[in-house]
């Protein structure tokens, strides 16, 4: 099979579907072409080694959302039961079905979508099949509501890659994250079936209106009406709560993350400042709350006394600072840069949820708007930089060496 | 074309097609971008721009041996003005849910940087005769894109085609909309215009890529 394939590609070199077959050949196997000159580095974290690496973090929120579709179809029919045990309740087959039936059909869709358009264009282009696909393709379906219609989300697939990848250059070369922008495409494409109380829920939408009908607001959404919900923290954290598909549990999120740091694939640096970030914008709200300011009356008074530290627990915050803010492509390159972008990002996203109710959800938005201006982050990073070494240069004490190679001298810093 | 001479008759062609204002020069986009969102707007909008560039470039032509370079700008904005305001009268008698629609894009079409660039650039040195062709050709050129944009973005966002209902009824579900699709709702937002431009280009410019300018 190995030598097979190794001849096949021989024989197709240069011809028109080389890209493709290409890469589904090295995708099964490693390459048989051995580089002839100079010396390399060998190292085994090439792209799709990085890109599996943040598929496997992705996995267990991928699992649990799939439990999760069920449990939620199942408790808005049947009620919450009373006193919650997680294997008769939740790792049971019944939920695991509704998510195979739901959730499995949303990652073919966009695995599907994606990489035939990334082959197509490998294919026009006559490069390599790039493998920038293969983790967005894994967050799409974790980053909307499970019901939400196939040939909606092929048609943002191909939106997302084609606009917010492929125009600008294709993987590496994108200002926006891919997913993300599937995901506003769809929010502002089809606003009904992307937020409200109906969406979040398996068959939510198709029992509206009826004796059936059921509810599942997420906890962002109650309150942006200035409604209590009924989870308690347990189940933030947890994840036992409506909401798109991979983004409830926080605490697999937690996990995700501490594997990606420990596996250097995601910036701790970024995750962190987004998390101050976030809690700063938080604490700022409960502080004109708690100093009287803002009268109960005010349609803002639910969410800005909701505790700061509670927004990491709900809705796509946490998702979003782990697995999307963290893209090294369209995030900042430098140290400093990346402190400042994270903590815009967990600042924004806070804001973007307590000032307007129209969109519960401002991780993405915040994320993006974000991403537009990381280049700007680095040019003035790496500007103050070279101001302060010039700076350090002009207060040197530069000493003549004391052989008599007067062109080599030695700097001094002060 | 035996009415046109060759040179005349590439005054009208070059606009629509190689030279073309908004997707070429990248000039009038604003308006492109504001009015795009139903086909009838953008008709309308072509329509108005046809005539205020054509009657236009023809004016400031027969008077360009006349104007003082210094304040041609003046003139040539006096000119635009009372065309537009022209044209705003006319829909506000005949047309006037449609000028409520365009409101104050029709006004603007005096700061179009086409109508100021074809004035600059071709009436101030050139015949009646050819400017008036250039002027037509210029405001085609900027027309069949308007009219394109409109077309996917009403088509897309409303499922309608100058107010008809091509695709079904959205509420009694109807037509396509019975087997479950939707309207797009963000053709209907202004940044789509810019996408559905983008990709006009994109297209343009992979089938003659001489058209490409060097980075």
């Amino acid at each position: 099979m190995k030598e097979k394939l190794h001849q096949l590609k021989l024989k197709y070199q240069g011809k028109k579907m080389a890209p493709a077959f290409n890469a589904l050949h090295t995708f099964l196997y490693m390459p048989n072409e051995t580089t002839h000159s100079g010396a390399h580095v060998r190292a085994a974290d090439d792209l799709k080694r990085t890109m599996n690496t943040v598929i496997m973090a992705l996995v267990p929120c991928l699992l649990f959302g799939m439990f999760n579709a069920g449990y939620q179809h199942y408790s808005a029919i049947n009620g919450f039961p009373e006193s919650f045990s997680l294997f008769d309740h939740f790792l049971t087959w019944d939920n695991f079905w509704v998510g195979v039936t739901t959730v499995l059909p949303l990652v073919i869709v966009s695995y599907g979508v994606g990489l035939a358009i990334e082959f197509l264009f490998a294919v026009i282009k006559g490069h390599e099949v790039e493998e920038g696909y293969l983790v967005t393709g894994m967050l799409v379906p974790l980053i909307i509501p499970v019901d939400t219609p196939l040939w909606m989300l092929a048609i943002a697939v191909a939106f997302g890659v084609v606009i917010g990848k492929e125009v600008f250059g294709g993987t590496g070369m994108n200002i926006l994250n891919p997913a993300l922008t599937i995901r506003a495409f769809l929010f502002f494409a089809y606003p009904t079936w992307m937020s409200g109380d109906k969406v979040w829920v398996h068959e939510g939408v198709e029992r509206a209106g009826t004796a059936d009908a059921i509810s599942g607001e997420t906890v962002l959404g109650s309150l942006a009406q200035g409604s209590d919900y009924a989870y308690s923290l347990s189940d933030m954290f947890y994840g036992f709560i409506p909401g798109s598909v991979g983004e409830t549990s926080t605490l697999l999120i937690l996990l995700g993350a501490l594997f990606l740091i420990f596996t250097k694939i995601a910036s701790w640096r970024i995750m962190v400042s987004a998390v101050v970030g976030a809690l700063v914008m938080g604490l700022i709200f409960n502080g004109i709350v708690d100093a009287g300011w803002l009268p109960e009356y005010s349609k803002f008074y639910t969410l800005m006394s909701f505790p700061y530290w509670q927004h990491l627990l709900v809705g796509g915050l946490a998702f979003g600072i782990v697995f999307m803010a963290t893209d090294p492509v369209t995030g900042s390159q430098t140290n400093k840069g990346k402190w400042y972008y994270g903590f815009f990002i967990g600042f924004l996203s806070v804001m973007i949820r307590v000032f307007n109710p129209g969109y519960p959800e401002g991780v993405f938005l915040a994320i993006l708007l974000m991403n537009v201006f990381a280049p700007t982050i680095d040019h003035y990073v790496v500007k103050g930089n070279i101001k302060k070494r010039l700076k350090r240069f002009k207060t040197a004490t530069i000493y003549p060496k004391s052989s008599d190679e007067v062109d080599t001298l030695k700097t001094e810093t002060a | 074309m035996a009415l046109l001479s060759k040179k005349d008759a590439n005054l009208i062609k070059d606009p629509l097609a190689d030279n073309n204002p908004i997707t070429i020069q990248v000039l009038g986009i604003c308006s492109a971008l504001a009015i795009t969102a139903e086909l009838k707007a953008s008709v309308v909008m072509a329509i108005s721009v046809l005539f205020v560039l054509g009657v236009g470039n023809v004016v400031i032509s027969l008077l360009r041996n006349i104007i003082p370079a210094k304040i041609r700008i003046i003139v040539q904005l006096v000119v635009v003005a009372a065309l537009v305001i022209i044209v705003d009268q006319v829909l506000k008698a005949f047309a006037y849910d449609l000028s409520k629609t365009l409101s104050v894009f029709i006004g603007l079409i005096i700061t179009n940087c086409i109508i100021m660039g074809r004035f600059e650039a071709f009436a101030l040195g050139n015949g009646p005769w050819k400017s008036f062709l250039d002027g037509i050709g210029n405001a085609l050129g900027y027309g069949v894109i308007l009219v394109i944009v409109g077309f996917f973005r009403e088509l897309l966002g409303s499922g309608t085609l100058f107010g008809m209902k091509v695709l079904g009824d959205p509420i009694a579900k109807t037509g396509l909309y019975s087997i479950g699709y939707e309207n797009n709702g963000f053709m209907i937002i202004p940044p789509a215009a810019l996408i559905v431009v983008g990709i006009i280009i994109w297209v343009q410019r992979s089938r003659n890529r001489a058209l490409i300018e060097e980075a």
